[in-house]
């Protein structure tokens, strides 16, 4: 099959005007009479409020204030539950909860004026720890898979293998910081225009909030400066803080955080441990596994219970194993609510699930390469959830494919060589191959059921209606050549609206790599039933026009239908998890430093099957990506809590990798394009990238370290040093 | 109140302002001042503006030693052929944040900023920098090795001005060595740095040596007692680590945000011992 325009490289749509300072963001919105609000927050862990005070010193009558009795409908943001207050009214759960609003035209006043409010407060015992949590059984959600039974077959094992794995919290650090403008008629209507990934989600937190019907809800994405899972959720608070504002003032109030609050007050990633437990024959082959996952979920329950479900089903990585048990928890604790971040509890487990592996082939005395070659799950395999690979994998192929653009056999000899002479540096290589599910877990997207719209427009193209956003990873690029392609238009006739719940349907939230293979088969579902209303027209355009000029419109509706083949128990957690996974392969090579004991990646591969690539640059851009964001995770980027918010809430001191950091990173693609869901058969690839360094690195590390593996990430110096000095 | 911003147009004027007893806070590139300003560490208070000022301007002048106007930033080092002469000086400069920074920073605002973290410093130190101050009274002269006193204090009084730095031009032989560990490659406050520069006779024993650490003490230290200890003796393995052992005695390093005393002590006897190996 040939293609017009999917499989090339084209232009971001959106790139020239962001390039040339055009794109406009929610801090450029000018909206007339407009307050500035500011959130007070409380700076214990745990406490009961006592009184708020407004100090002298300030024209407190110049103010708009908000306080939870001024909150009209429900004073919890509506997401799974409905338990995180947007102000916290009897007890303060952690420290950053926002207790009280305050507003006022002058943006330095109200920056002042949060110092003259004081939070008066009875402290109570807070809980700082997951283990600590565990024991009371604060226990927000768990999860049982199991197929087989582990526990009878470690009498059989050649050879156990026991370890914990630790990660910590990870901050998004998106350029744009949380930003929103809201506008309201007090009494009836709400709109809000900001930086967010979700539209729908802020409707459906702002209606009860206000106690108004969706439809008076308006929600508009603005242009948005990242998001890497920080704004799926986060966006209701601040959305709803700046419409409160807004109801009690009568005018507009805009909310931008600055980094400090941004990144003391908002969720991160979800600080992991996780014990695994495995059974190995002599020569390789997985016997039983037995893994145990805990995460802190913070003070809130925020999106726990869907990170934890990820987390749990990425968990036995692409291994076959006929007796595996997870058990899995996700606690609460008295931290700022970790939430959505891209990979989404996959990069915990599989760092775990990677790290033993390459562990117990160390063990066993065999190389990484070839216990994988033992276990590997083929076409036809089935997961611990009863889940049978359908689709064409070949994992032999793709982890060959990286050992050869990596030279991994003939430097891992080498490199043995040079660490055998005393130099002032180590060096070391590793590797990782992994799955990454796309679009929402199990029944997940049966119940989204995303909605798309298209219509014709005058110029004989198409417009797409989705409420998928653009923050950066290419989905105003990606739609609009699935449209072209399925219409047989050029891609400059396709227009995509910007996201507003007023003019486009539910298509749902642009998480969880859905975007291209979910929505991306509504626009193609959409586009071929265009064609099919224009009687299949050799020229699309002419036939368009003609059919604009005879009826005036032609806008089609589509709604996600699910495989008939896929089946999802809720209950006993069994059966299809993901709709489609892509797969990879990473190659790190690292060098160890002995005066500093910094470890540095020098090069990495990652070879990646995603299905068919729609565009090849944007898609090597987005592996690029992860994968620097996948090196911060594994050695640089720590998150130093302090009664469990961020201490290190400034960019000096949380260190993320820059270009320097970072070495060349080859990515490679794979393409099986077979029986897989998508649009041309693509499957997501937006989390993958951040599954796989982690392990990777965390394992190059380890052979440089002459096979001293370290459980906890990141691999800060400080950690190395105690390792190396022990050499 | 609030922050206002005075602006002296000649010299008499802003010594005059400083002497006249007000707390006025001096400002030449505000690349430590606006941080301190935008997290609301700095209590509101009056600047005084030195960009207007003839006599502290961008200068880079060698004449028997090398003066660096008050006003001279990383960036004019950077691409000056005096880096030639100073090669510390050069390396240091690319140290200091990214281009942005290096290109409003100052060397005497990193003197007068006083952190024990600074960049800068070390390097001026090692090549035994003097400083200039000025006041309505009196101008005088001061080693910069014995400016600072303790945390953020140092031998300059409110009514004085940082005017000029003096380094004595390098005699041949010497060896620079600057090493900084941050906490990732570029644009990083150091963990533990050492800004070193060494004179070998010609059977390889000490003639004279200068070691200058940041982030391991309140200030930025010259470590004169283990140059004392290598001054004069031949560098042998067991030379080394005795010095590498000595200086764990002069630094006090404590544990932060950034790192810990136990790392900060390794591996800034690492740093002794790459230094000397040289």
């Amino acid at each position: 099959m040939t293609f017009q325009t999917i499989g090339k490289s084209l232009r971001r749509k959106e790139g020239f005007l962001k390039v040339t300072g055009h794109s406009v963001y929610a801090d450029d919105l000018r909206l007339e009479n407009c307050l500035y609000g500011k959130t007070i927050r409380s700076t214990v862990p745990h406490a009961k409020i006592k009184e708020i005070r407004f100090k002298d010193g300030i024209p407190w009558d110049e103010f708009t204030i908000v306080l939870p009795s001024d909150i009209p409908g429900l004073n919890a943001v509506t997401l799974i539950d409905a338990e995180q207050p947007f102000l916290a009214e009897r007890e303060i759960r952690h420290v950053a909860e926002p207790v009280a609003l305050i507003a006022h035209r002058d943006k330095h006043l109200v920056e002042k004026a949060r110092h003259f409010v004081h939070v008066d407060v009875e402290e109570l015992p807070a809980v700082l720890t997951m283990e600590e949590a565990l024991e009371r059984n604060n226990v927000f959600k768990s999860y049982l898979v199991q197929n087989g039974d582990p526990s009878e077959k470690w009498n059989e094992a050649d050879v156990i293998v026991e370890e914990t794995y630790r990660t910590g919290a990870q901050e998004h650090l998106y350029i744009e910081p949380q930003a929103m403008i809201a506008n309201t008629i007090p009494g009836e209507s709400v709109t809000v225009w900001g930086s967010m990934q979700c539209p729908y989600y802020v409707q459906k937190a702002l209606a009860p909030l206000f106690d108004l019907s969706h439809e008076n809800v308006r929600v508009v994405q603005t242009e948005t400066g990242g998001g890497f899972g920080g704004k799926e959720e986060y966006p209701n608070m601040i959305a709803g803080h700046a419409a409160l504002l807004s109801w009690k003032a009568g005018r507009p109030v805009k909310m931008i955080y600055d980094r400090r609050e941004d990144m003391w007050a908002t969720t991160k990633r979800h600080p992991s441990k996780i014990r695994v437990k495995a059974a190995f024959k002599r020569d390789g082959t997985l016997v039983a596994l037995d893994i145990d996952i805990l995460l802190d979920g913070g003070a809130y329950p925020t999106l726990s219970a869907v990170v934890l479900s990820r987390a749990t089903l990425h968990a036995w990585g692409p291994y076959k194993c006929g007796h595996t048990r997870v058990r899995s928890r996700v606690v609460m604790t008295n931290s700022v609510p970790y939430g959505a971040f891209r990979g989404f509890g996959a990069p915990q487990a599989i760092f775990a699930i990677e790290m033993h592996m390459n562990r117990a082939a160390l063990e066993l005395g065999i190389d990484p390469v070839e216990i994988r070659r033992k276990n590997f799950l083929h076409q036809g395999d089935q997961m611990p959830t009863g889940q049978v690979i359908r689709e064409k994998i070949d994992l032999e192929m793709m982890m060959d494919r990286a050992l050869e653009l990596s030279g991994y056999h003939r430097k891992r000899a080498d490199f043995e060589q040079f660490n055998a002479q005393s130099r002032p540096h180590r060096k070391g290589i590793g590797l990782s191959v992994f799955f990454h599910g796309s679009g929402f877990t199990g029944s997940g997207e049966l119940r989204l059921a995303s909605e798309l719209s298209m219509a014709l427009t005058g110029q004989g193209g198409v417009e797409v209606f989705a409420a998928n956003v653009e923050y950066g990873q290419g989905t105003n690029t990606v739609l609009t050549q699935i449209a072209a392609e399925a219409c047989r238009i050029d891609p400059d006739l396709v227009m995509i609206h910007q996201p507003d719940t007023s003019a486009v349907p539910n298509s749902g939230p642009t998480v969880a790599s859905r975007t291209t293979m979910v929505v991306g088969k509504l626009v193609e579902r959409a586009a071929l039933e265009l064609r099919k209303r224009l009687k299949e027209p050799t020229d699309f355009e002419a036939s368009a026009r003609q059919y604009l000029a005879e009826h005036g419109e032609l806008r089609i509706t589509v709604q996600y239908e699910p495989s008939s083949d896929l089946h999802w128990d809720d209950e006993k957690y069994r059966g299809e998890a993901y709709a489609g996974y892509a797969w990879s392969c990473d190659v790190a090579e690292v060098e160890v430093d002995a005066v500093e004991y910094m470890a540095r990646v020098t090069n990495f591969v990652s070879v990646v099957e995603c299905g068919r690539v729609i565009n090849p640059l944007l898609a090597a851009g987005q592996i690029e990506g992860g994968i620097a964001q996948g090196i911060g995770f594994a050695l640089y980027e720590n998150v130093v809590l302090e009664q469990g918010a961020m201490k290190n809430n400034q960019f000096t001191n949380y260190i993320i990798p820059t270009t320097a950091d970072t070495p060349d990173i080859h990515v490679n693609f794979v393409e099986f394009p077979h029986s897989n869901p998508g649009p041309y058969q693509a499957k997501g690839i937006g989390e993958m990238p951040i599954d796989g360094p982690a392990p990777a690195i965390g394992s190059a590390v380890a052979h440089a370290l002459g096979g001293r593996f370290i459980n906890e990430l990141p691999l800060l110096p400080e950690r190395i040093m105690d390792v190396v000095e022990s050499l | 109140m609030s922050f206002q911003v005075v602006t002296p147009y000649s010299l008499d004027e802003a010594l005059g302002a400083l002497a006249s007893g007000e707390k006025l806070v001096p400002l030449a590139g505000a690349t430590d001042l606006m941080v301190y300003m935008e997290a609301g560490t700095l209590a509101p208070c009056r600047f005084l503006n030195l960009q207007e000022l003839d006599e502290l301007k961008p200068t880079l002048s060698v004449n028997g030693s090398l003066t660096l106007g008050a006003m001279t930033t990383y960036r004019d080092v950077r691409v000056s052929p005096i880096r030639e002469q100073f090669p510390m000086l050069a390396w240091a400069a690319r140290e200091v944040g990214a281009l942005a920074i290096q290109s409003r920073g100052t060397w005497a605002g990193n003197v007068a900023n006083a952190s024990p973290a600074a960049d800068g410093v070390p390097a001026l130190m090692a090549y035994d920098a003097e400083i200039d101050l000025w006041s309505k009274k009196e101008r005088r002269r001061v080693p910069l090795a014995k400016f600072y006193r303790g945390y953020k204090e140092m031998d300059r009084r409110p009514d004085e001005l940082i005017a000029a730095l003096h380094l004595p031009l390098p005699q041949p032989g010497w060896v620079d060595y600057y090493r900084k560990v941050g906490t990732r490659r570029f644009q990083a406050i150091s963990k533990t740095l050492l800004a070193g520069r060494i004179l070998l006779d010609a059977d390889r024993a000490v003639r004279d040596i200068r070691m200058v650490f940041a982030s391991i003490a309140p200030y930025t230290l010259r470590a004169v007692q283990t140059e004392a200890i290598v001054r004069g003796r031949e560098l042998t393995p067991e030379v080394i680590e005795e010095a590498a052992q000595a200086i764990q005695d002069e630094i006090h390093p404590i544990d932060d945000i950034r790192s810990t005393e136990t790392y900060r002590r390794r591996v800034t006897s690492n740093l002794v011992r790459d230094f000397l190996s040289l």
